[in-house]
């Protein structure tokens, strides 16, 4: 049903995506009784902009925990680079390459911008603590190549006039970059982002939008986000799920899904005569 | 004459220069930027290789002598590197405003000719696409960042890096050539283009040569014994004429170092890490420093706000007659060392200027009390009166003989006549521009046989200091309806010395009365709002709020009440005003890039108001176009209240009765 071609392609713009990087197959996740997804399966290409939408309840977060690894589903299993992957701990999965941000800001409010983002680098920092805490030789080395790093992504989102800020002065729409920055500077195959912009204003939308296709179109890194605003989602993504009451009702390029009638119902309701 | 005269021989034109500064201070920091967080420093030696090798990438682009490279993007190192490049193959630089929109770019682009075009980033890149179809000349266009350009169609475009490994690749075919051109650069030719804003009417270009330049920056350096240890930050446009002599003729002549900030954003902390000697700021630079320290100092502690005023005052008492070598108290001078510790020493730290040997303003007048509180702190701020005809400097004040009412003696060179029928303030100087590009007819209005030119501005030698005073802009200067002298900009300054008004427009040329619109200052009076509780939700809410119009009221019979003494300006006090709904913005035409009101366009757009102001209506509503950053246009509306001001009788006026 998608009109993407199977095999790996070069969009318009000039953005190539390649094959499958992540499955779901018929994943179902349930809290006791309550069952908050149920037998969905999807995928995500390698270099694309995927989306998950739906009205609240939908089921989206724990989609994003699922593929983060923070839950592990009853049924189904998660596929990623076609490997079937085994129940882990967070810091195993951030090794694998997946960094994301949360719907809550969390981030360390009484450090510095920097410091928050040095904390990305964690996963790429190999010396031990006794040596950190001399800071010679070696340490200082690998601490002077992630701050590069870091000024790199600081510069990327246009952050350095508040680089040495405490995190807890800054207004909202910039803790999310900040946010978004750290989750960057673990250098991801794939980021996953929970509602990017949601409280933000239109200027701080449009702002958002960009860097996002920009991390995309710059780094080409694969990119799965939940969103409520309709019009960026559709005008920011390459593939949309549909999700409702722990269902999937939907799935393909925005506009295959904006035509799909049971998106329509869900989203505005059915009239029942 | 001598020191000319080798001038000329040796160190004839910008290129020269710098081979000089090579040779001699090689290995001393010629330019520094903060890139990735950290100042990244170049040698004069490291800072001519970079630029030999864009120079003969110029080469290999077939650039010939006489073509015009535009240079556009905000103060970076390698952008001023290419204006230089561009001397050594025998063409001429041409700077553009950065925040310049399309048309305005296409228009400055086609009249120069320009085949090459250095733009900073994608912003100013996408600009020159967008308008190159339209040009016959423009060739190629150079990018130094390349963020966002990687899938852009290459085939007239190419990296700043690229063309210099290019360059560096062919140094043996065209190594030669580029030293014959060098070599052949005399005094006359021309060393920059630099176009004009203009108040009315389309940009011109000022046609600069190595003379005008060079002697300036010569001169000009001599009379306040710059070195080569200062430190500049170089922030203001690159297009505008006091940046090319700071921070190409000055720069180059004394050998000093030039920094560039990581960002606009991050200009102050940049600032303060660089600590420049010498500094120059358009007074509405000082003036937004002195609101955001007495906002912060509103919300400081009790003990704090205490300590501050206590040494402000002993500041304000013996500060400038300690900074001019005046006799002061010796009491008075052990409290204001303590201030020094206390209060003046941090603050002067916060704001960057611990180091200022040598600070200017000019552009527009600044408040005395603004000029004072900066002198007061020990600060050796000074006025300059300058326009680019002139290479910037006309006049300039000298150490201990500094006024806020005046802008100083002619520099060094300079020669000054006063028209004696309408005021108007003429010059002759080395600096004296060659001629306006392509546009004899404008040259020969400006510029007389005998190399007088005419500034456009009114103005008078103080009998007392001897020093120059501008009232106005000449062609502003006008009489009222019975004949009584309109000077709108000494009122406007007048009303924009309060910290709550941005802007002023006053009219009455030819009328019976004056009257003003007023843009309040977004910064200030927001803050004040919070501190009282008023919810607004945009700009246009608060200006309308009558509170607001309430404190503006206030300040337009303040100033009525000061003009009223004035025997020669009483005319001029404000009879009706009202607080716009907008923004005066350069994006909608209605200032020039470098802030200053368009009267014409003004009068034109808002003919609506101006004619509420003089019916006696109390309130008008009107629409309003506006032009967004990208060039998208919008509208707002809005129903504006029209006050009146108390105005106050004049002692000559009463006499009459």
């Amino acid at each position: 049903m998608t009109a993407f071609p199977e095999e790996s392609f070069v969009t318009p713009d000039g953005r190539t995506i390649g094959g499958v990087m992540m499955e779901m197959r018929n994943i179902t996740l349930r809290f006791g009784g309550v069952i908050a997804i149920k037998d969905i399966s999807f995928d995500i290409r390698e270099g694309e902009i995927r989306a998950i939408i739906g009205p609240n309840g939908a089921g989206k977060s724990s989609m994003l925990n699922v593929i983060s690894g923070f839950y592990n589903p009853q049924e189904g299993d998660v596929l990623f680079h076609g490997k079937k992957r085994p129940p882990m701990r967070p810091y195993q999965v951030a090794r694998q390459g997946i960094a994301r941000t949360f719907q809550n800001i969390a981030l360390f409010d009484g450090m510095s911008v920097l410091d928050n983002i040095m904390t990305g680098r964690l996963t790429h920092m190999k010396t031990g603590l006794l040596e950190q805490a001399i800071w010679w030789g070696k340490a200082e080395r690998e601490e002077v190549a992630n701050r590069r790093k870091v000024e790199e992504i600081i510069d990327f989102l246009e952050i350095e006039h508040i680089r040495k800020t405490p995190v807890g002065r800054l207004p909202y729409g910039l803790k999310k970059r900040v946010e978004l920055a750290r989750a960057l500077a673990a250098e991801p195959k794939i980021l996953l982002l929970d509602e990017p912009m949601a409280g933000m204003n239109v200027e701080e939308k449009e702002d958002m939008c960009r860097f996002i296709l920009d991390v995309n179109d710059e780094f080409g890194t694969t990119i799965a986000l939940i969103e409520h605003d309709m019009g960026v989602v559709m005008d920011l993504s390459d593939r949309v799920v549909v999700m409702d009451y722990g269902k999937k009702i939907g799935d393909g390029t925005p506009d295959e899904v904006r035509a799909s009638k049971e998106v329509i119902d869900a989203y505005l309701g059915v009239a029942h005569d | 004459m001598a020191s000319t005269a080798q001038a000329a021989g040796e160190l004839a034109s910008i290129p020269r220069i710098l081979a000089r500064n090579a040779a001699h201070y090689g290995d001393r920091p010629a330019y520094r930027e903060k890139d990735l967080g950290i100042w990244q420093a170049w040698t004069w030696a490291e800072a001519a290789a970079e630029i030999e090798a864009l120079a003969l990438g110029f080469m290999t682009l077939g650039a010939q002598p006489g073509d015009k490279i535009a240079i556009i993007g905000r103060n970076r190192p390698a952008l001023y590197w290419a204006m230089i490049s561009a001397q050594m193959v025998g063409a001429v630089p041409v700077p553009l405003y950065q925040d310049a929109v399309g048309d305005e770019i296409a228009f400055v682009l086609e009249h120069c000719e320009a085949r090459f075009v250095v733009a900073g980033d994608q912003e100013q890149v996408d600009k020159m696409v967008d308008v190159k179809d339209s040009l016959r000349h423009l060739e190629h266009i150079i990018y130094l960042d390349p963020r966002g350009l990687r899938k852009y169609d290459h085939q007239h475009l190419t990296a700043y890096t690229e063309l210099q490994n290019k360059g560096r690749d062919a140094r043996d075919a065209f190594q030669p050539e580029i030293k014959r051109r060098t070599d052949a650069l005399g005094y006359d030719d021309t060393c920059v283009m630099l176009y004009t804003s203009g108040t009315t009417g389309r940009p011109k270009g000022v046609v600069l040569s190595n003379r005008n330049i060079i002697e300036t920056a010569k001169n000009s350096a001599e009379f306040d014994h710059l070195r080569q240890s200062e430190e500049i930050l170089a922030y203001l446009p690159m297009a505008w004429v006091g940046d090319f002599i700071f921070s190409v003729g000055q720069a180059m002549w004394c050998g000093f170092c030039v920094n560039c900030p990581e960002s606009a954003d991050t200009m102050m902390t940049d600032m303060r890490e660089i600590g420049p000697t010498y500094y120059f700021a358009p007074p509405r630079v000082f003036e937004a420093k002195l609101t955001s320290v007495m906002i912060r100092m509103e919300d400081a502690g009790r003990f704090k706000r205490w300590l501050f005023k206590r040494y402000m005052a002993v500041a304000h008492r013996v500060g400038p007659a300690i900074l001019d070598g005046k006799p002061v108290s010796g009491g008075d001078r052990m409290a204001y060392r303590l201030g020094e510790i206390f209060v003046y020493g941090p603050l002067k730290n916060t704001l960057g200027l611990s180091r200022v040997r040598v600070g200017y303003t000019a552009g527009e007048a600044i408040g005395p009390e603004i000029f004072d509180f900066y002198r007061s702190l020990g600060i050796n701020l000074k006025q300059l009166y300058g326009q680019t005809e002139a290479s910037v400097f006309i006049t300039q004040q000298r150490d201990g003989e500094v006024f806020s009412d005046t802008v100083g003696t002619p520099t060094p060179g300079v020669e000054l006549r006063i028209d004696d029928a309408t005021r108007e303030v003429f010059y002759r100087s080395p600096g004296v521009f060659v001629e306006y590009y392509r546009n004899a007819e404008s040259t020969a209005s400006t510029k007389d046989a005998e190399g007088w030119v005419a500034t456009g501005d009114a103005g008078f030698i103080d009998p007392e200091s001897g020093h120059l005073r501008i009232i106005d802009r000449a062609k502003d200067v006008g009489e009222m309806a019975d004949g009584r002298l309109f000077a709108p900009k000494y009122v406007e300054n007048k009303l924009k010395f309060y910290p709550d008004i941005l802007e002023v427009v006053v009219f009455g040329n030819g009328r019976d009365r004056c009257t003003a619109f007023i843009n309040i200052d977004l910064t200030a009076v927001g803050n004040w709002a919070e501190r009282n509780n008023i919810a607004y939700g945009s700009y246009q809410e608060l200006a309308g709020h009558p509170k607001v119009l309430d404190t503006i009221q206030s300040h337009v019979e303040e100033v009525n009440a000061s003009l009223a003494n004035d025997a020669m300006l009483s005319g001029c006090q404000i009879h009706r005003f009202l607080v716009l709904h907008k923004e005066l913005d350069a994006d909608d035409g209605e200032l020039t890039r470098t802030r200053k009101v368009r009267r014409r366009i003004i009068e034109e757009k808002f003919a609506d108001l101006i004619a509420g102001l003089y019916d006696g209506s109390e309130k008008v509503s009107t629409v309003t176009e506006v032009t967004y950053e990208d060039g998208r246009k919008g509208s707002i509306s809005a129903t504006l209240e029209l006050r009146d001001a108390k105005v106050y009788p004049t002692e000559n006026r009463m006499a009459a009765e």
